[in-house]
């Protein structure tokens, strides 16, 4: 069954939506800085199956690779933006997206 | 895969030894505590300057290292000594700071010195993947830095505002990167330039894009400079200090780098991006920093319009043209080390006031203040003869060369609508009813700092051929 069959287009597809919904998350999420870091992370995970789809598709190594300094970075970066979150929680009281706007202008 | 020998690791030598005596000042800080932050301070401070020491005898363009990911020329030499520059710059005007408003963190210079080998990384890197790397660990510190005055509810703040948009140019920065590994099948710089010479697929322009926004981003070009006003004034003083400094330069270096080597031969289609980027940054910087009234948050537009007049050099391409810009970003540089001198002496009864009103008859109560103020905001605005003058001078000049007459006119007329709110802080300060006196007591390296940007401001008016000849050999090792 050559419809059924998935190729490379099929997870470049996936990827893009994936990011997608990550980078729309992160802008129209009115509620909760939590839901952001979660869209930031799919971003980077959509970025990853880019990453090994290539490099199936090539036939060659640098993507996974690249695939996993990724995963590493972005488990640096959730740490550290969870650290800010607690540190926004203590002098704000809230995590509510619309409250964070001290400054303006 | 080659071995890797000690002699094949010269070019990275400064890295590694900033690497080693960051982790060797954490395990002090460690041990310590949070008394030792002057300790590290100046130990941080050390280790750049032995590090520039290190690199001056590593000497330019030798082998590149780390299979093919690592490469020093003329031109990453230049911007790396920028870099470190401004990195000890900015460390020393912190240290009284950080007393003064009660964050003594033995991580601040820690963060700073770990961000200064990201920058480097990231200039000299020659892969996307040391690209990424160098990137990752610059922005992962400086989120940090913006948010280190944890008690205070505008540096938290701020610091959460870096963290998501810096993090979502990370995510676009990734995907160009994907696409490009896709469709060229190699993460080099060099072999991406030569398959992209030979055929341009569609896919590889789009994540060319992509990673062009998420520069963007970094050097704060409008209509990526959402984050830039709120950070700076938000963040800590001495922080935004450095964020003004230095991040930018290495930004830049970055942007340079790719669109020369691996992405030359998309020169038709950055050219019209980074056109539009220029004429935006510009106008933005020019106009939106008229309504004003925080410092700290005018130096951001004046940055954003800053970058732009840079972007024009960039533009224009060719040596004529990247000298320029590198000429522009030296001396953007000092003006701005000088006036951030002087912005972090602006404090009463022990709190740090940042409004431009409390500027007011600054001339009468610390002359001495006053008149280096009046110094670097007549050169930044770009009056003659003062170097801020001869930076722009040079940028107009090579885009006048290159045919851009457009894009030269706009930055003439937006210098002349900029230079309002630079002259606006002269006239508060010598024309103004006098307010109560600046606490007087400033650590003498912070007046060093303030007299060499002095020196270097007025100096180069009689001598401005070293630095244009040294920049422009930097540039020859570009091509």
């Amino acid at each position: 069954m050559e419809l059924f069959e998935i190729g490379l287009a099929h997870y470049l597809s996936l990827a893009a939506l994936l990011f997608t919904l990550g980078v729309f998350g992160i802008f129209l999420n009115r509620k909760n800085v939590i839901v952001i870091l979660m869209c930031i992370e799919l971003m980077l995970l959509a970025v990853n199956i880019n990453f090994v789809a290539f490099s199936a598709h090539l036939g060659d190594l640098t993507g996974q690779v690249f695939a996993l300094f990724i995963l590493t970075v972005a488990a640096a970066e959730a740490a550290i933006g969870l650290a800010i979150l607690v540190v926004l929680f203590r002098t704000h009281g809230t995590i509510a997206v619309e409250d964070i706007s001290t400054m303006k202008g | 895969m080659e071995t890797i020998t000690l002699s094949s690791l010269i070019p990275i030598f400064p890295e590694l030894f900033l690497a080693i005596s960051a982790m060797l000042l954490l395990v002090i800080g460690v041990l310590k505590g949070n008394s030792s932050t002057r300790l590290i301070s100046w130990g941080s401070v050390i280790a750049f300057a032995i590090a520039l020491l290190i690199m001056t005898k590593g000497g330019i363009d030798t082998e590149p290292a780390l299979n093919n990911m690592f490469v020093q020329t003329s031109f990453t030499f230049f911007m790396k000594l920028l870099v470190m520059a401004g990195l000890i710059t900015s460390i020393t005007l912190s240290v009284q700071y950080l007393y003064q408003d009660n964050i003594i963190r033995f991580e601040y210079p820690l963060l700073a010195l770990f961000s200064g080998i990201g920058m480097m990384l990231m200039i000299s890197a020659n892969d996307m993947l040391s690209l990424y790397m160098g990137l990752e660990l610059q922005s992962l510190s400086l989120y940090v830095l913006a948010a280190i005055h944890r008690d205070h509810i505008k540096s938290a703040e701020s610091g959460m505002k870096y963290f998501i948009l810096g993090a979502i140019s990370s995510g676009m920065l990734l995907f160009g990167i994907s696409l490009i590994y896709g469709f060229t099948g190699s993460t080099n710089f060099e072999l991406i330039g030569t398959t992209l010479a030979n055929e341009l697929s569609l896919g590889a322009v789009i994540g060319f894009v992509f990673i062009l926004a998420a520069l963007a981003f970094k050097i704060s070009a409008v209509p990526f400079h959402m984050w830039t006003p709120d950070v700076y004034e938000g963040a800590p003083t001495s922080v935004t200090a450095l964020f003004a400094l230095v991040p930018k330069i290495a930004a830049f270096a970055l942007i340079i780098r790719l669109l020369f080597i691996p992405f030359a031969s998309l020169h038709d289609q950055w050219f019209q991006i980074m056109w539009l980027l220029a004429f935006l940054s510009m106008a933005v910087g020019a106009f939106a920093g008229l309504r004003q009234n925080n410092i700290k948050r005018l130096i951001a537009y004046s940055s954003i319009g800053n970058i732009g007049y840079a972007l024009i050099g960039l533009v224009a391409g060719g040596e004529a043209g990247l000298s320029a810009v590198m000429v522009y970003l030296t001396l953007y540089m000092v003006m701005t080390a000088g006036i951030f001198g002087i912005i972090l002496c602006m404090r009463r009864d022990g709190y740090g006031v940042t409004d431009i009103s409390d500027l007011a008859g600054l001339s009468r109560n610390t002359p001495w203040l006053a008149y280096p103020l009046a110094i670097f905001m007549f050169s930044i605005s770009g009056i003659p003869p003062l170097a801020g003058f001869f930076s722009k001078y040079l940028i107009f000049q090579a885009a006048i060369e290159s045919g851009l007459y457009t894009l030269a006119v706009i930055g003439v007329l937006t210098s002349v609508v900029a230079s309002y709110y630079y002259l606006r802080i002269i006239k508060t300060m010598f024309f103004d009813e006098p307010d109560d006196k600046f606490d007087s007591t400033i650590e003498s390296s912070r007046k060093l700092i303030i007299g060499l940007s002095l020196f270097v401001v007025v100096g180069f008016i009689f001598n401005p051929s070293p630095l244009i000849e040294i920049s422009a050999n930097a540039v020859r090792g570009l091509f």
